[in-house]
Parts: C-alpha cells; sequence; structure tokens
C-alpha cells in the first residue's frame, strides 16, 4: 500500500509533484498511478493537473477514475492542485463542462474588462507567476507558512466557491479569488505547490503529516510530530 | 500588492555546460548548469529558463538530463527551449521536469505546431520565443521582424502582429528577445518590448541585453514586460539574483523577496 498515490490521467506534468513530495518526505512511498485500486489502498491522494477542464473530466471517465477520485475525496487526507482543484466543483466556464461536483461552485474565466490594477495598468491572463495567499481560515496545512506568502500561479480560470466557509484562502487579481479551499478531509489550492520553492514545500511537508481533519487549530503540524 | 514582476535568469547550455556569448558568437564558459541552477534558486530566482544551444541533434539528449537532475532538486518553474520542433519534442522535454517549452524556429516554419502543443499540454506550457531586430531606419515608423537561426535569417514578419498572432494560437506567454541588444550589456530594446507587451494579452518576458539592473526595472517600468530575464550580469558574479529584486523593489516594482 502506497503512503501517498499521485493520481495519473494524463494530464500534465506529475513527475514534479511526485518529486516534490519525495524530497519533503523521503521516507514514504510515493506512487504516480492510474489503477483505482492503487490509489483506494493509498493513505493519502494527490489529485494534481494542468490543462483543459473537459480534457480533465473525459481523461478520468475514459480511464475509469471518475470513482476512484470522489472515494478519495470522501474518505482520506486529499490535495487538489490547480485543475485538480477546479475539477472537484459543479461546473466550468472552460467548455461549458460539467465538474465532479465534490464541493459547491463554479469555475470562471478571468474576465478580459476586469483585468486592470488599480494604476490603471493591463492585467495579464493566465494569471503567471508569484502572487501572495491570504490565509481566510485556520488550517494545519497552513501551519508554519506566513500570511501572504507567495505562491507560484499558471491559470486563466478560477473557482467561486459556492460556499465561503470553503475558502482558506484566497489571492488578488485584480479582484479577490479563490487560491485554497477546505472541507473536511479535502485541501485544494489554485497554485502549484510543488513549484512554489520554501512556502510550497512547507504546504507539501503538512499535507504529508496532515490527518485530515480541518482546522484542529490547537494541534500545527509541527506540534502533531 | 499583487502579482510579483518576475525575474528569470537565462541558462544558455551546450555540450553539458552553461556558456554565453556575444551576438550568439564568441561562446564563454560560465559553469555546470546543475550547481548554477541551484545558486540562482538560493538567490531567489522565480524562474529558471535554459536554452539548448547545441548544434547536433545527437547531443540533445543531454538537456534532457540536466533538466530532470535540476528538477530532482530546485522547486521553481523551469522553462526549456532550443531545438524544439515537434509535440513528441515537447512531451519529451515535460516528461524530463520542464513546465514549459519555448518554441522558436518551428514557431516559424510550423505555426500548427504551437497550435498542436498547446491543445495537448495546455497554453501554460507553451512559450513562443520571438527573436526580434529592427529593420526600420532612423526616422522611419518603428518595424521588428522576427529572425531565426540565432538572428542570421530575417523571416519578413513584423515581430509585434507575430505576437499576437501566436498568442492566438495558444501560446501561454511570449518570451521576446531583442537580437541587436543580446549580450551587448546596452539594456532592453523598450520601444520593442513595449509594444509586443501592450499588443497582446499574455505574459510577456524581456531578453537580450541586461547590463546594470536599472535595465531590469526599464524592462517593467518601460517596456511593460511582466519578466525580465537575465544571463551575464549573473553568470559572472557581477550581481545575485536577490540584489536585483531588491533593486527593483526599491524602484517601486513588487518583487518576490
Amino acid at each position: 500500500m502506497a503512503d501517498i498515490a499521485v493520481i495519473d490521467y494524463g494530464m500534465g506534468n506529475l513527475r514534479s509533484v511526485s518529486k516534490a513530495l519525495e524530497h519533503v518526505a523521503p521516507q514514504l512511498d510515493i506512487v504516480v498511478s492510474s489503477d483505482p485500486d492503487v490509489i483506494a489502498r493509498a493513505g493519502r491522494v494527490v489529485f494534481p493537473g494542468v490543462g483543459a477542464m473537459p480534457d480533465c473530466i473525459h481523461e478520468l471517465e475514459s480511464r475509469g477514475l471518475r470513482q476512484a477520485v470522489t472515494e478519495a475525496a470522501q474518505s482520506k487526507p486529499f490535495l487538489g492542485i490547480c485543475l485538480g482543484m477546479q475539477a472537484l466543483f459543479e461546473s466550468s466556464e472552460e467548455g461549458n463542462c460539467a465538474g465532479l461536483g465534490i464541493l459547491p461552485g463554479r469555475v470562471l474565466r478571468f474576465p478580459a474588462e476586469a483585468m486592470v490594477d488599480d494604476k490603471g495598468e493591463k492585467l495579464k491572463v493566465p494569471h503567471i507567476g508569484w502572487n501572495e495567499v491570504h490565509q481566510s481560515a485556520d488550517h494545519p496545512m497552513w501551519s508554519g507558512i506566513p500570511e501572504a506568502a507567495r505562491f507560484y500561479f499558471v491559470h486563466s480560470y478560477y473557482v467561486e466557491a459556492g460556499n465561503p466557509d470553503f475558502v482558506a484562502g484566497f489571492t488578488l487579481y485584480p479582484f479577490a479569488f479563490t487560491a485554497a479551499v477546505a472541507r473536511d478531509n479535502i485541501f485544494a489550492v489554485q497554485f502549484h505547490p510543488e513549484k512554489s520553492q520554501a512556502a510550497g514545500l512547507t504546504l507539501l511537508a503538512n499535507f504529508v503529516m496532515w490527518d485530515g481533519q480541518a482546522r484542529s487549530n490547537v494541534c500545527g503540524a509541527d506540534a502533531c510530530l | 500588492m499583487g502579482l510579483a514582476k518576475r525575474i528569470i535568469p537565462c541558462l544558455d547550455v551546450t555540450a553539458g555546460r552553461v556558456v554565453k556569448g556575444v551576438n550568439f558568437v564568441g561562446l564563454r564558459d560560465a559553469g555546470d548548469p546543475i550547481e548554477i541552477a541551484r545558486r540562482y534558486d538560493e538567490q531567489g530566482a522565480d524562474e529558471l529558463t535554459f536554452l539548448d544551444i547545441t548544434a547536433s541533434s545527437d547531443e540533445r539528449d543531454i538537456i534532457l538530463h540536466i533538466i530532470e537532475e535540476v528538477a530532482n532538486q530546485v522547486f521553481i518553474p523551469l522553462t526549456v527551449g532550443g531545438g524544439v520542433r515537434s509535440v513528441d519534442d515537447v512531451r519529451r522535454l515535460l516528461n524530463a521536469g520542464a513546465d514549459k517549452v519555448g518554441i522558436n524556429t518551428a514557431a516559424v516554419t510550423t505555426p500548427q505546431l504551437v497550435a498542436d502543443a498547446s491543445a495537448r499540454f495546455g497554453s501554460q506550457c507553451i512559450v513562443v520565443a520571438i527573436d526580434a531586430k529592427q529593420v526600420s531606419a532612423e526616422g522611419e515608423p518603428l518595424l521588428w521582424h522576427v529572425f531565426t537561426h540565432g538572428g542570421r535569417r530575417d523571416t519578413g514578419l513584423d515581430a509585434v502582429a507575430w505576437a499576437k498572432k501566436m498568442e492566438s494560437l495558444g501560446a501561454g506567454e511570449i518570451l521576446l528577445t531583442s537580437m541587436d541588444r543580446d549580450g551587448t550589456k546596452i539594456g532592453f530594446n523598450l520601444d520593442l518590448t513595449r509594444a509586443v507587451s501592450d499588443a497582446v494579452s499574455v505574459p510577456v518576458i524581456a531578453s537580450g541585453g541586461v547590463g546594470n539592473l536599472d535595465h531590469l526595472v526599464d524592462g517593467v517600468k518601460k517596456g511593460h514586460a511582466d519578466a525580465v530575464l537575465a544571463a551575464s550580469i549573473f553568470h559572472y558574479g557581477e550581481f545575485t539574483v536577490r540584489q536585483a529584486k531588491e533593486h527593483m523593489a526599491r524602484n517601486q516594482i513588487e518583487v518576490r523577496l
């Protein structure tokens, strides 16, 4: 049984996710897998992904992984990254497709008319680069990460969460969008922790130790050891 | 506070070594790519770009091994370009650990490659590299052409129109190099950078000509670049990446410190 399964459904560079996890947890067995059994038996699951949402859902279906993702998202520490976060929601403007519907909310494109900063300068889409993540909820996954730490983003669509209680972090571009969501055993981020240097590695190290309980304020990852 | 402007050290790699020349000639050894990548990561580089300037195709695998090794140790975005001619080339580089792949000459010879690669892997990982040179004479309206083959061949394409076309085909970013400036240390071509950056909605990385830290500031403030790329000022120890960022911050540019 793998300690951590990184779900491989043909969307993007999974090597960097597994390498970053190996870096923070060299003692653990980390597998990149498209086998539903391996995912079902793993202690923790990472659901990464880059690319387009319709392709994502199509690939999950055609590889018979939809159920495995849904079950993992209900049962064990689960980390969604980028497209792997967006796919958890109900629908996306990207190709007008349905998502997995595990979390309430929808995925929208950055609207061209809104992409101007407070000095009147044009903001580019995709949103590429290092932006500040504001922690709007206490969560063990934020342990050791300063408020407003910068993480690396690359995306043209963002999540509009259907329930503000699930928003664990937000970022301004130029309006506040959902940078992280948390519910029960699910934590999902729009940015790429595997590409966010020290802050990202800390988040992954927190995931490796997280017991899957949301908002256990008394017990940060360090204190639990 | 919002999105930071990025500083991207560029490593030109051939035969397993980092080199740097002036206008693509007179190469000088700058060291081991893995050591240099780790140093820039420690100094706070926002990304790293590797350009494989190897001429012969049988040495192409060297860059794959370098990227694999860097990706095991450095957890920031890695862009790799040079000699990318097919969707398969893109796939190999991504599998080796690249986050983005730069397409240069092949974008001119086969624009469909940009469309195919971005459809397959997503726009976010397709960077179109444009080498541009001013072709208008003094007093004429400014005009820049796209050059290929290391700046030796004029394609006759208007660089600004070309950047827009590349965006429409699926480029997620434009890496814009001023061929007249590359390696000269006299600063970015700011007119060119601004013309392209203002014309497209995707981020533009300015490249070619950085000789001091004010040039980086100008690239962002006057050139409207979203990211600035430099090689020699970092390779030979003149400045660290951190010094560059601190200088930009002192000039009211938002950076990741």
